[in-house]
């Protein structure tokens, strides 16, 4: 059976058009700034030490920043400006998207533009300068006529680092809203479909490689003075770009969009969410990927309709709460505090999504632990997994207070590997998710929790201000709620998690609305 | 020649910063010296001795620190840098050619610096390829490193007239071609010199080259001139650094004089 009959491939290949034609356009518009911006800053630098140390340090640090936290850094900054905007001169923006992506990737691009300019200036012979002078140019002159076509090749090869940075770096525009190639690496990374995140990463090359060769056409058509090599450069260049616009402009926009977080479960009931808006006879289309920071501000500004949180989150990390009250209390405050920011807490799916301390049930039966009281008397000689967040979440501490926690080591890992290292005894204990269907499969068991130190995580619907009286949204997605148990939820996961071409989001949703939806 | 000097240099003075913790090093130090129009000046000394300042400072390629330059009467100062290199050739060490225009190009630099029109520039190009004796067709679009050494400083010095100069400053123009090869091009500036009506400081390093070539000579050691005048006048210099300056030429003829005893008849 050849590869390309796997039906992952044609589904990685539907998305090609959308998820390129988006990281073109990102990448060429914050390339395009990032020069506009760090040329004439070189030029203006390059005789002033005092400001070229500056700017140089200035980009150096800016590199050293990992691209997804620059990234992420942008959105709430912009948020912070569209308020101020909104407030002083009465219209905002949109944070979230395009604009973060772009002022990032834009200011990661500087240091290679500034360096490889200030660098090539700088190495121009002074004995060709002293013959522009010499000659009767001004300094205006000599820039233009001498200096910059000499350092021409050490320019375009800085232009040309931070295209292929730029490029590369644009795959993590996803989690701040911005489609790209990203989304297949996302995705795949998170439903296990590595044919999606090998998919992401060839074209993500392939187009890096692509405009890298463009732009060393461009720059050997201007120092061999070839005018038909730099015209084929550029016009490469100018028809990649026109090629990604095609396809958006013919594409209707989407009138409801649905948030996902970074993992399987979000991406299935986002696609469910988006299904149920189809049959209703409603236009909607599903943003994936969105990190969880970003999501609650994108549907508090509109930029999204609508997504499924948990109500633990948002009580210990939006509203900073600290005390544990039962599920139907919190729901019902959460609902209260929402309302003043004109968000609609719709209900709750049914099952719940918390945090538990999850270790191989022969391993717990065999040190006798049945709940995380048991095992804070062994932890001192066992070692914990968690994911990103886990470690510094309010809960941590809670539950540490609580039990007297104190593990010989602790480790931060991507979430879908967790379960297979704790199944595999590299590490002790992990913090699992309990609709997670991976317990199941590795034969893990969820310790009880008695002192209730971790929250309620009721999966709930949230819908943005502008949707609070949409009544066809509303009755839309109302047959969601209350509907979906634990195990339906945990099954639906383990189906995602699966790999094969039955475990695409779609797949899956479909599968979970058969179940829920004959009930 | 009874003319008014053309280049007239009065007690100028230069220093400049050293290199780290040696502090000021002085270049030049209260020269005074005048050019007359349609002489050639060589002048003459070793590495450090500042003549390559004296050059510098006639077009504002430096500022003196004290003292005035004047051409024709005006203090270069009170005149746009810019606009007075324009009207003074100006022929450097190694050529100074832009590595990435072609022949043409470098030669029509200043009258298109001046705004001439392309057709104007071509045909003043062709003509100053022919002074300098390259074939057009053969040399007008090479790059300079197409160039052996001798075509490069011939093309330097088109580059030069281009702009129809009174003036030409030439720093060792020919130091670094082969013997042949500098006699030849030698020969052809003095002819150029001549026909044009040319004024001409060069420097150079070597007595020889400068007495073969130059009107007058000008001795620079240390910053200063310490004499200067015709190559005769100059053999009856008293001062001990001129005459280890003239030794060269000297023993040169004579070994030359015992080495080639039929030539120098033929």
């Amino acid at each position: 059976m050849s590869i390309f009959s796997d039906p992952r491939i044609s589904e990685a290949l539907s998305h090609l058009a959308d998820y390129l034609g988006n990281h073109v356009r990102v990448s060429v518009a914050a390339l395009t700034l990032g020069l506009v911006v760090s040329f004439p800053l070189a030029i203006l630098a390059r005789n002033r030490p005092v400001l070229r140390g500056t700017l140089l340090g200035f980009a150096s640090v800016v590199q050293t920043v990992p691209g997804l936290a620059l990234l992420a850094l942008f959105y709430p900054l912009l948020l912070a400006l569209a308020s101020l905007s909104l407030a002083w001169f009465g219209f905002g923006f949109s944070a979230f998207g395009f604009l973060p992506a772009v002022l990032a990737l834009a200011l990661y691009s500087m240091l290679p533009v500034l360096r490889n300019t200030i660098t090539g200036l700088d190495g121009v012979d002074t004995s060709i300068l002293e013959a522009a002078q010499g000659v009767g140019m001004t300094p205006r002159q000599s820039l233009v006529t001498v200096e910059l076509p000499l350092a021409l090749p050490v320019i375009m090869a800085g232009v040309r680092t931070a295209a292929v940075w730029v490029i590369g770096t644009a795959t993590l525009s996803t989690p701040v809203g911005q489609t790209s190639l990203g989304n297949y690496i996302f995705a795949g990374l998170q439903t296990q479909n590595w044919v999606f995140v090998l998919f992401g990463c060839l074209s993500a090359a392939i187009l890096a490689l692509a405009v890298d060769q463009l732009l060393a056409l461009i720059e050997s058509g201007v120092r061999l003075r070839s005018r038909i090599r730099a015209a084929l450069g550029g016009s490469g260049i100018a028809a990649l770009v026109a090629a990604t616009l095609v396809p958006t402009l013919g594409a209707s926009q989407a009138r409801y969009v649905v948030g996902a977080k970074t993992f399987a479960e979000q991406y299935v009931l986002s696609t469910l969410i988006a299904d149920r808006l189809r049959a209703a006879g409603l236009t909607a289309t599903t943003r994936e990927g969105l990190g969880s920071n970003v999501i609650f501000e994108a549907l508090a500004s509109g930029d999204i309709d609508l997504y499924v949180d948990y109500s633990g989150t948002l009580w210990a990390n939006q509203f900073h709460r600290q005390d544990i009250r039962p599920r139907e209390e919190v729901i019902a405050e959460l609902k209260t505090m929402l309302a003043k920011q004109n968000i609609t807490l719709l209900g709750s799916l049914g099952f719940e999504n918390a945090y538990a301390l999850v270790m191989p049930r022969k391993r717990a039966e065999a040190l006798g632990i049945r709940s995380v009281a048991d095992l804070a008397a062994h932890a001192s000689s066992l070692s914990i997994a968690a994911d990103y967040e886990f470690f510094s979440r309010p809960e941590w501490a809670g539950l540490q207070k609580a039990y007297g926690l104190a593990f010989k080591t602790q480790r931060q890992m991507q979430p879908d590997f967790m379960y297979a290292a704790v199944a595999s005894g590299e590490v002790d204990v992990i913090t699992g998710y309990t609709s997670d269907g991976l317990i199941a499969k590795y034969d893990l068991v969820a310790l009880d929790e008695p002192r209730q130190a971790i929250p309620p995580y009721d999966a709930i619907l949230l819908l943005a201000p502008k949707r609070k009286d949409d009544q066809a949204l509303q009755a839309a997605v109302s047959p969601l709620l209350g509907r979906i148990d634990i195990a339906t939820m945990r099954e639906a996961n383990l189906r995602a998690a699966g790999g094969g071409s039955a475990s695409s989001p779609p797949a899956v949703a479909r599968w979970l609305w058969d179940k829920i939806g004959t009930r | 020649m009874s003319d008014a000097p053309l280049i007239t240099y009065t007690h100028v003075r230069k220093s400049f910063d050293g290199s780290a913790g040696a502090g000021r090093v002085v270049a030049l130090d209260d020269v005074s010296l005048d050019v007359a129009a349609g002489q050639f000046l060589a002048v003459v000394g070793g590495s450090g001795s500042g003549k390559t300042t004296l050059l510098r400072l006639a077009n504002r390629l430096i500022d003196p620190d004290s003292g005035t330059v004047t051409i024709d009467g005006r203090d270069v100062r009170s005149v746009d840098p810019v606009s007075l290199r324009r009207g003074i050739g100006y022929v450097f060490q190694s050529g100074g050619l832009f590595p990435h225009l072609s022949v043409a190009d470098n030669i029509g630099i200043t009258p298109k610096l001046l705004g001439e029109a392309p057709g104007q520039i071509a045909s003043r190009v062709d003509e100053l390829l022919d002074l300098v004796r390259l074939d057009r067709n053969q040399y007008r679009d090479r790059l300079p490193h197409e160039l052996s050494g001798g075509q490069r400083q011939r093309v330097s010095v088109a580059r030069a007239l281009a702009a129809r100069p009174r003036i030409m400053l030439m720093d060792e123009p020919f130091g670094a071609l082969d013997p042949l090869t500098r006699d030849a091009l030698s020969d052809d500036y003095r002819n150029l010199h001549r026909t044009l009506g040319l004024t001409t400081i060069m420097i150079t390093h070597d007595m020889t080259e400068a007495i073969l070539l130059a009107d007058r000579v000008a001795v620079m050691h240390a910053g200063r001139i310490v004499a200067q005048g015709t190559a005769s006048e100059l053999a009856d210099s008293r001062e001990p650094y001129v005459a280890e300056l003239m030794g060269t030429p000297r023993r040169q003829a004579e070994r030359l004089n015992q080495l080639l005893p039929g030539d120098a008849a033929a």
